[in-house]
């Protein structure tokens, strides 16, 4: 069965690379148009022209996602362009391992800025357009951090941001539900990165012996499960939380 | 760059009560994906229809009458299987009664025939699949079973049919734990009030409190389960084990 997203039009942030960018060209290859918002324009255009080759359209924008204004206007911006979105993936995320008593309140406000408060903003901002066709899917991608209070890259405040993001995914389902919108989220496990590699040995060995399926992910099995709830085979979920985890977390 | 898509060709999948309802739409989303589908199921009339109207439009699928609740006709008809089709790569545990029966009524009767069927009728079927899943390093176990788990029932089952559910939760969560290792996924689906003939008998006014403590305010319809089921035994989830995913509507939102 194929994913049939042809004729959508899908907005991806964070999608310069890893996870974001797996999602956009896993939608586009689906058949959907993809509009990318990231504070970095260059992997943004980049993944636009990756995507430009796939015989969809693509355009890049250079976005904070932590400032209302900026979503406000990009979001007129795209509607010019593709007419309408009907697919909103919510990804850019910041992430820091600072202990609690470490942090300080500038650190606070920077992630739950672009965490939280950034997926409140493209959500509030693209919500009314998504009511008014009586369609729209919202992917939400959150992490395990929200569920265990950080601990694998992530720390407090980064667990918290995500908790957030997991409420705010259940309470916009259950507002949207009636109008035939569907908002789900997926809480991604530690995935095979850069900085996992980059670890010593014996944190990898700790982390795995935690993993039913002994290994780490991949930005593609979270751009699977991310095209899954984009279609309509979802269809009859809503408010669901995906833990994509290797079986870390099992939970509800 | 991935290029998802549902694929089961090539695939041998195994499902209990596969002849009517949800479990047929299962085994439709699978033969729709290329897979080869043996269908477990005790009532043969619908099975042998569902069979007959598959083979119709040219896809591969079969049947066994079994009852899941009695283990040593489970291991003699799936170790026969595996004999005859060499391997086993997906088992769908959707086989289940349900019981409106409020529990001041029930009785170890009532007790032992739905823990009987749901519970250890997934147990029998899943004891008998596991070690061939784990000599091919590969299986994916897909367990129906119900909000009623989570909620204690309220909907069409009640504290019985709940219990036997939240039992098969907890025993795709041990699946998972212990399968991991080996390459083997097990997961579950909490399907919410889906429209069936069993819906149909749902008393108005139940259905419409049903109906507004749901967002999407509707039932769910079989397909939407079984593109569900589908989608967690293929490849496209291997990176999800242990995971209990409520397809609802969302009324349960977990």
């Amino acid at each position: 069965m194929k994913f049939d997203l042809s004729g959508k039009v899908a907005v991806v942030s964070g999608a310069s690379r890893g996870i974001g960018h797996a999602i956009a060209l896993s939608m586009a290859s689906c058949g959907a148009d993809v509009a990318i918002l990231d504070m970095d324009i260059e992997g943004a255009s980049k993944t636009a022209s990756d995507i430009a080759s796939l015989g969809v359209r693509s355009e890049a924008y250079m976005v904070d996602v932590s400032k209302p204004a900026q979503i406000k206007e990009v979001f007129e911006k795209i509607m010019k362009i593709f007419g309408k979105i009907d697919i909103l993936v919510n990804n850019a995320g910041v992430v820091s391992p600072k202990p609690f008593l470490e942090t300080d309140e500038k650190e606070w406000d920077l992630i739950m800025g672009v965490n939280l408060k950034g997926v409140y903003n493209t959500c509030f901002t693209v919500l009314p357009h998504m009511i008014g066709n009586k369609y729209g899917k919202i992917v939400n991608i959150a992490s395990i951090a929200g569920k265990t209070g950080g601990g694998f890259f992530g720390n407090t405040i980064y667990g918290t941001s995500k908790a957030g993001v997991i409420a705010l995914t259940k309470g916009i389902a259950r507002e949207a539900g009636p109008y035939g919108i569907n908002v789900n989220a997926i809480c991604p496990g530690p995935i095979e990165t850069q900085m996992l590699a980059d670890c010593p040995r014996e944190v990898r060995e700790r982390i795995l012996s935690g993993v039913p399926l002994r290994r780490f992910g991949t930005p593609q099995d979270i751009a699977n499960v991310a095209v899954f709830l984009a279609s309509d085979l979802s269809s009859h979920m809503t408010g669901e939380i995906t833990d994509v985890d290797g079986g870390i977390m099992r939970d509800g | 760059m991935g290029h998802p898509e549902i694929d089961f060709s090539g695939k041998k999948i195994l499902v209990t009560g596969g002849s009517r309802g949800i479990g047929r739409s299962i085994v439709d989303s699978f033969c729709d994906s290329g897979g080869k589908v043996i269908i477990l199921d005790l009532d043969k009339a619908s099975a042998e229809q569902t069979v007959t109207e598959l083979s119709s439009k040219g896809r591969d699928v079969s049947f066994l009458p079994l009852d899941v609740s009695d283990h040593h006709a489970v291991r003699q008809t799936i170790e026969g299987i595996i004999d005859r089709e060499g391997q086993i790569d997906v088992l769908v545990n959707d086989a289940g009664v349900t019981l409106s029966k409020p529990f001041a009524e029930c009785g170890e009767d009532d007790w032992d025939l739905v823990v009987g069927i749901n519970l250890k009728g997934t147990f029998n079927t899943c004891n008998v699949i596991f070690p061939h899943m784990i000599s091919r390093g590969y299986g994916k176990i897909v367990n129906i079973a119900s909000i009623a788990g989570k909620l204690g029932g309220g909907f069409r089952g009640t504290a019985i049919y709940a219990a036997s559910k939240a039992g098969v939760i907890g025993l795709t969560k041990g699946l998972a734990r212990e399968g991991g290792p080996f390459g083997v996924n097990a997961n579950a689906v909490c399907p919410g009030v889906i429209r069936t003939s069993m819906s149909e008998s749902i008393p108005d006014e139940h259905k419409q409190k049903i109906i507004e403590m749901t967002p999407l305010g509707r039932f769910g319809e079989p397909r939407e389960i079984g593109d569900v089921v589908a989608f967690l035994a293929s490849d496209l989830a291997s990176h999800i084990t242990g995971e209990i995913m409520d397809v609802d509507g969302g009324i349960v939102k977990d």
